[in-house]
């Protein structure tokens, strides 16, 4: 139950969402863009989201590409669902972050457009994004921009007024190649994390992206850089790592600091196992 | 904005008049007394409002009402006598019954989608909805018998049906 | 033992068919044009004064019908220590008070009018334990609790009576046991361990939200409508707060949608009442969000609890020393009355001859507690429990033969000085017994599976009595349909649990007739059914069950009256089945009732017999008044049992662990509905085992609970519980309907300590608060030294 009320709009081209939102803009409705509308309907209903003018990108064809066939390049729209996204099995990488959050029901509704818009500070789905070095495709008066996912998705996604977010494209060397994920909550199976964590080992080098650990998700090049330093052991490395860690680790309900760095070590344990064949 | 809208649910048409912020929930229940999706958290954590939207369950109070036009909507209402209300029945998966629209409609529509669903899929599932009165261990039971029940109808020789 | 035709069977609940397919109409459903509905401002602050409420933006939004705020109302109720304002006026004494209201054509409306209200608060020094409120220099939360009233019904009597706060501190009332010498015990036992326990407060959420009605007619009837288990206390409240006779206040219950205790307090309805007074009578609607039912409604008690026990070498119990501080919140409210209840069965199924027992209810700045499944028995088993299981470990026995070197034996007596028999006291040893195979006991209680995982048991024992107030009863009517058929007319409340169907099963076995030509109404009217006392305590089913089957009786009188003179047959000399009354020696000799239920007529035009209408009443006998110092009395007619086990599987390097298995084996008397109960048992399980591993409330520091969503306050999903397996013993009870024993309650109270007895284990070091979290258990090692 929203208690307040605001105008709805479908547009069904890049061209008429962005004119639409200027145009709502200047009347001063304040317009958001919506995908799934599950972050509207349930932090409105608290006041911590509030306009007067919705324009929901779904009927927008591009938001809802899901290819792969040409140029080896993976597309996906932003309005996609997690569970559309998923069940593809078009990019393993993406997919398996996407099952992990929420539950399955709201999976049938979350987009991967609103997800990583969105305000809640854990945006998983950008894990593998950062990962795999993507490229989000924007949308604005302006135009189409095309830019690396380390541009725009800082800490959160920078779009600039009035643009949204149309298709991610990904490499679709990323496809096959070897990944780990794993997803540490408090306690419940359907919880925000403790920690995700996602590692991806392109040819002898890992990467690494976490969620939850600070309040922000981010790929970390100096923790990665002390995880591949193999003149080290193992134990050393992730020492090392998580002295890189590069803001802040949260406390919160759903764990402490040093609760947070000490699942942190575990689950980088584990990765480093699943991932570099290396003894326990 | 105030709208007429026209919603494809249970297989007929629904006329109502809705603010274009009202969720799937409020005008099932408020203005088309649809009542049986319920208001458990209106926050998307319970599942106690999940209808199916083209066959998918979705939970109504994270949807607005103007999303749902198009889509092929399904409610408790319009389940009758289904194999999973009689396991629901026979297996004692509710008591309170308050969860019960959104379990079986969560569980009509994984029975549908997954006829093979193996336990790890029905977790899956499932746990998009709370219970507060069961052990779990009933629906678990009540939804397996259904699936048990659904193979065996696809083994028997057709000519015998 | 004895057999019976329905008693017993897996008879399917009468509403099964309408609750799966969204046909029940619980509260909400009922939507009526034209019903106003009602907002609650509620505070952001547990602790502060309230200068100035200005609803002035809040006016402004059209399609705002009234706003009230506490100034308007400034009324102190409560159905123990009168200590809670309607309407928080000058003081919050928690986070979520209810400051304000608004009325309003539509919900939405009177949200967005309610976020308009601007409220000057004076932060206080915030009292954020029981442990805090309990110190020297802790700020008061009620400053002249002398001042209060005392509730008229509770003065005196029962969990509910004998209510003393002490002025000048934060304790709302001590409850006291003293049985035997509690130092004596001390000097006899060899070996003594003391250790405390605790954990927050909680709360049910069921998935129905409070909800309430209120409609006040011109000729000043007041019509509410409530999901709430308390319909006659309701209207005995709403009749005194506002001096209006209690014959012109109606309460009608419809099928509550769970409640595990929550739904015992009135709360939302006398608020309700003042709205529509607010509005010149028109109905309005006050209903919960999930924030508000978290933490503006009263929830699940928090503990501290200290627990001393003494035991000889070779391992029989001598002394228990238990001292409770509870986190009854801001207002005393029912917190009361499970505080002494946890005092009155504080020792557990033991016998132990030295009992010394403090108990109490202490007010802080946190949501008020209510009754939770268990009654204060699920919160103190934890803390003896756990303890029972360190005292074994610490004499080298097993903790399952300590256990039943101790339990409690007819010749025993209780904590209350109750003289034990075989009919008031359930059968402990055999649950244990029992127990101990069915989680295969003697394979080892812990066992590892690999380097890193190791699966152990854990067990404990729980008991509890039935705690209503003396001279607490029920009644229920009985009238026929012209085919023979019966209806039920009781106000036993539906929330679940079964009730309805179990009182049809009662009267279909008396009668000897089909279960299906027994009918019961499933909404309950204080205009039309008996009085009843609350649907709670599981002592619903022995309240209404004595008096359904009295009624039972009457109607067989009746009837059978009728029919002597009919069949020309002496009365004692007939029998009543399948509908007909007929002579014992040769049935052939019979009439339906059909013929006979609305009188009889002659041809020659001559009647016999009128209308038969059963009719019985039923009150508890023998129960006495508590003494607030020693405990000495009769707080109910009899203790059920129940032994239960829990199994995990623990990773010793995650700290994380998975619940295996789960076993109860209670002695419930005399099942009624085997797959009733089971499921009942099996569901309470589930809810201890959650409350234990996951929920609790969290704080800050200013005593903000954290913990106000299902986002954040995480309970079982499906996927997580573990195997449950229930087993009864049925030990008839002398009294009870059938010899049925109270049932609803028992399977969680012995959750809690079981698991943590199993955690304990795996984790090498000793658990003591809740819940077990992985990080708690985790803290817990390193602080031993277990990991680094
Ligand atoms: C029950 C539940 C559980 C959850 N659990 C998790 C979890 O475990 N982990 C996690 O990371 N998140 C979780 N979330 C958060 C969820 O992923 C976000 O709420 C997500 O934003 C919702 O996506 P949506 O498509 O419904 O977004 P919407 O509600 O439509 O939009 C969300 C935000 O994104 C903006 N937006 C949407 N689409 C675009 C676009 N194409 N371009 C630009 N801006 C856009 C909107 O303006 C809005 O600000 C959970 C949410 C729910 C309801
Ligand atoms: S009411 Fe929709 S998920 Fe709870
Ligand atoms: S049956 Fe009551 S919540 Fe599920």
């Amino acid at each position: 139950m929203l208690h307040f009320n605001f105008d709805y709009y479908r547009p069904s081209s890049i061209d008429e969402a962005v004119e639409l939102f200027d145009k709502l803009d200047q009347d001063g409705k304040k317009p958001i863009y919506l995908s799934g509308g599950t972050e509207i309907t349930t932090l409105g209903r608290l006041n911590q989201v509030f306009t007067k003018a919705v324009i929901d990108v779904k009927g927008i064809p591009e938001c809802n590409v899901l290819d792969y066939k040409q140029d080896s390049v993976v597309v996906v729209g932003a309005a996609l669902t997690l569970t559309q996204v998923w069940e593809s099995k078009i990019l393993p990488l993406l997919g398996e972050a996407c099952v992990r959050i929420g539950d399955r029901t709201s999976r049938n509704q979350i987009t991967l457009g609103g997800n990583l818009a969105s305000e809640i500070i854990y945006r998983e789905a950008v894990l593998p994004l950062l990962l795999s070095n993507s490229t989000f495709v924007v949308a604005g008066i302006e135009g189409i921009r095309q830019l690396s996912v380390h541009k725009i998705f800082k800490e959160k996604l920078r779009l600039k007024r009035g643009e949204f977010l149309v298709q991610i494209k990904v490499d679709g060397k990323y496809r096959k190649m070897p990944f780990y994920i794993e997803k540490k909550r408090k306690s419940e199976r359907v919880d925000y994390p403790l920690i995700t964590l996602e590692a991806l080992k392109v040819d002898r080098s890992i990467r690494l992206a976490i969620s939850g650990l600070c309040a922000f998700p981010f790929r970390s090049y100096e923790m990665e850089k002390e995880l591949n330093n193999t003149d080290i052991s193992i134990e050393e490395r992730i020492d090392r790592a998580i002295l890189r860690i590069p803001a802040p680790v949260i406390s919160d309900i759903r764990g402490s600091r040093e609760y947070r760095i000490f699942v942190l070590r575990n689950t980088l344990l584990d990765a480093l196992i699943y991932l570099g064949g290396v003894r326990a | 904005m105030i709208e007429k809208l026209t919603l494809d649910i249970n297989g007929e048409q629904w006329v109502a008049t809705v603010r274009m912020a009202d969720t799937l929930l409020d005008v099932l229940r408020e203005k088309l007394d649809l009542t049986g999706a319920k208001r458990g958290c209106e926050n998307g954590d319970c599942g106690s409002c999940t209808v199916l939207a083209d066959g998918l369950p979705v939970k109504s109070c994270m949807m607005l009402a103007v999303d749902a036009i198009g889509k092929k909507l399904t409610t408790i209402e319009g389940l009758q006598d289904t194999p999973m209300q009689h396991a629901f029945v026979e297996k004692w998966a509710f008591q309170c019954g308050y969860c019960t629209s959104g379990f079986i409609m969560n569980a009509h529509a994984l029975v549908n989608q997954h006829p093979d669903a193996t336990d790890e899929i029905m977790e899956e599932w499932l746990s998009s909805n709370i219970c507060r009165c069961t052990s779990y261990q009933e629906i678990r039971e009540a939804v397996k018998s259904v699936l048990k029940e659904q193979r065996f109808d696809r083994k028997r020789p057709r000519n015998r049906r | 033992m004895k057999r019976y035709r329905v008693i017993g069977k897996s008879v399917l609940k009468k509403e099964s068919w309408d609750k799966v397919s969204g046909r029940v109409k619980y509260i909400d459903d009922h939507q009526e044009v034209g019903t106003l509905h009602v907002k609650l401002l509620t505070s952001t602050y547990a602790h502060a004064y309230i200068g100035n409420v200005d609803t002035t933006e809040a006016w402004k939004v059209p399609g705002v019908r009234a706003i009230v705020t506490g100034k308007d109302y400034p009324l102190l109720i409560g159905t123990t220590i009168k200590d809670r304002p309607l309407l928080a006026f000058d003081k919050v004494r928690y986070y979520g008070e209810p400051i304000a209201m608004v009325i309003a054509d539509t919900e939405a409306i009177a949200i967005q009018a309610v976020t308009l209200i601007c409220v000057e608060y004076k932060p206080l020094r915030v009292v954020n334990s029981p442990v805090e409120a309990y110190q020297k220099d802790a700020p008061l939360v009620h400053d002249q609790i002398e001042q209060y009233l005392i509730d008229q019904d509770a003065d005196t009597t029962g969990t509910s009576g004998g209510i003393r706060p002490v002025p000048g501190t934060n304790i709302a009332n001590r409850q006291g046991i003293r049985k035997g010498n509690i130092e004596r015990g001390f000097a006899r036992s060899d070996v003594i361990v003391e250790e405390v326990f605790s954990f927050k407060q909680s709360d049910h959420t069921a998935i129905e939200t409070r909800c309430a009605d209120v409609e006040i007619k011109k000729t000043g009837e007041v019509i509410i409508h409530s999901a709430s288990q308390e319909p006659f206390e309701m209207r005995e409240l709403i009749s005194q707060t506002f001096n209006i006779d209690e014959g012109k206040v109606h309460v009608h219950i419809p099928l509550v949608g769970g409640s595990f205790g929550a739904k015992t307090s009135v709360q939302l309805e006398p608020l309700a009442y003042v709205a529509s007074k607010a509005v010149g009578g028109r109905k309005v609607r006050l209903r919960n969000s999930r924030e508000e039912d978290i933490v503006t409604s009263p929830v699940h008690i928090g503990l501290h609890a200290k627990v001393k026990m003494g035991c000889t070498r070779d391992g029989k119990l001598q002394a228990i020393k238990l001292f409770f501080l509870f986190d009854g919140g801001a207002y005393a409210e029912r917190a009361v009355p499970v505080t002494k209840a946890a005092a009155f069965d504080c020792t557990g199924p033991y016998t132990i001859d030295h009992v010394w027992c403090d108990s109490l209810c202490m007010y802080t700045n946190h949501p008020y507690a209510t009754d939770f499944r268990g009654f204060g028995r699920t919160e103190v088993a934890f803390g003896v429990e756990r303890t029972i299981d360190i005292m074994a470990n610490k004499l080298g026995m097993c903790p399952l033969e300590f256990r039943l070197k101790n339990a409690i034996q007819p010749g025993d007596t209780s904590p209350t000085k109750v003289l034990l028999n075989k009919s008031n006291l359930g059968d402990i040893r055999e649950c244990l017994l029992q127990l101990r195979e069915l989680i295969d006991w003697d394979r080892g209680q812990r066992i590892d599976i690999s380097d890193r995982i190791v699966r152990t048991k854990g067990i404990s024992c729980t008991w509890k009595n039935g705690d209503p107030p003396p001279g607490v009863g029920a009644g229920a009517i009985l009238t026929f349909n012209s085919d023979g058929g019966i209806n039920i007319n009781c106000a036993a409340i539906e929330i679940g649990q079964g009730t309805k169907t179990v009182l049809t099963q009662m009267v279909a076995e008396k009668m000897k007739m089909d279960v299906d030509d027994v009918f019961i109404q499933m909404e309950v009217n204080t205009q039309l059914s008996p009085e009843h006392w609350e649907t709670a305590a599981s002592r619903t089913t022995f309240l209404s069950g004595n008096a359904v089957l009295r009624a039972v009786e009457d109607a067989i009188r009746q009837l059978k009256r009728t029919a002597a003179i009919i069949l020309k047959v002496p009365v004692d000399e007939l029998e009543v089945a399948n509908k007909k009354v007929y002579k014992k020696t040769s049935p052939s000799i019979s009439i339906d009732f059909s013929e006979i239920v609305y009188g009889y007529i002659f041809p020659d035009g001559k009647v016999a017999g009128t209308q038969v209408v059963g009719r019985g009443t039923y009150m508890i006998p023998g129960i006495t008044e508590m003494d607030p110092v020693t405990g000495r009395g009769i707080q109910g007619p009899e203790w059920g049992v129940v032994a239960q086990a829990v199994e995990v599987e623990f990773d010793k390097r995650d700290n994380t662990f998975k619940l295996i298995r789960a076993v109860s084996v209670a002695d419930a008397g005399t099942i009624l509905n085997y797959k009733g109960a089971e499921t009942q048992v099996m569901g309470a399980m589930n809810m201890g085992l959650s409350f234990a591993t996951r929920e609790g409330f969290l704080y800050d520091d200013q005593g903000k609970v954290l913990t106000t969503q299902f986002r954040s306050y995480k309970v079982m999903h499906y996927g997580e519980q573990p195997e449950y397996i229930v087993r009864f013993i049925e030990n008839p009870v002398k009294g009870a309907p059938f010899g049925s024993r109270g049932l609803g309650e028992h399977g969680i109270m012995g959750m809690p300590a079981a698991v943590a007895n199993s955690l304990s284990l795996a984790a090498n070091v000793s658990l003591q608060q809740l819940p077990l979290t992985p990080e708690f258990i985790w803290k817990t090692r390193l602080k031993a030294g277990e990991v680094y």
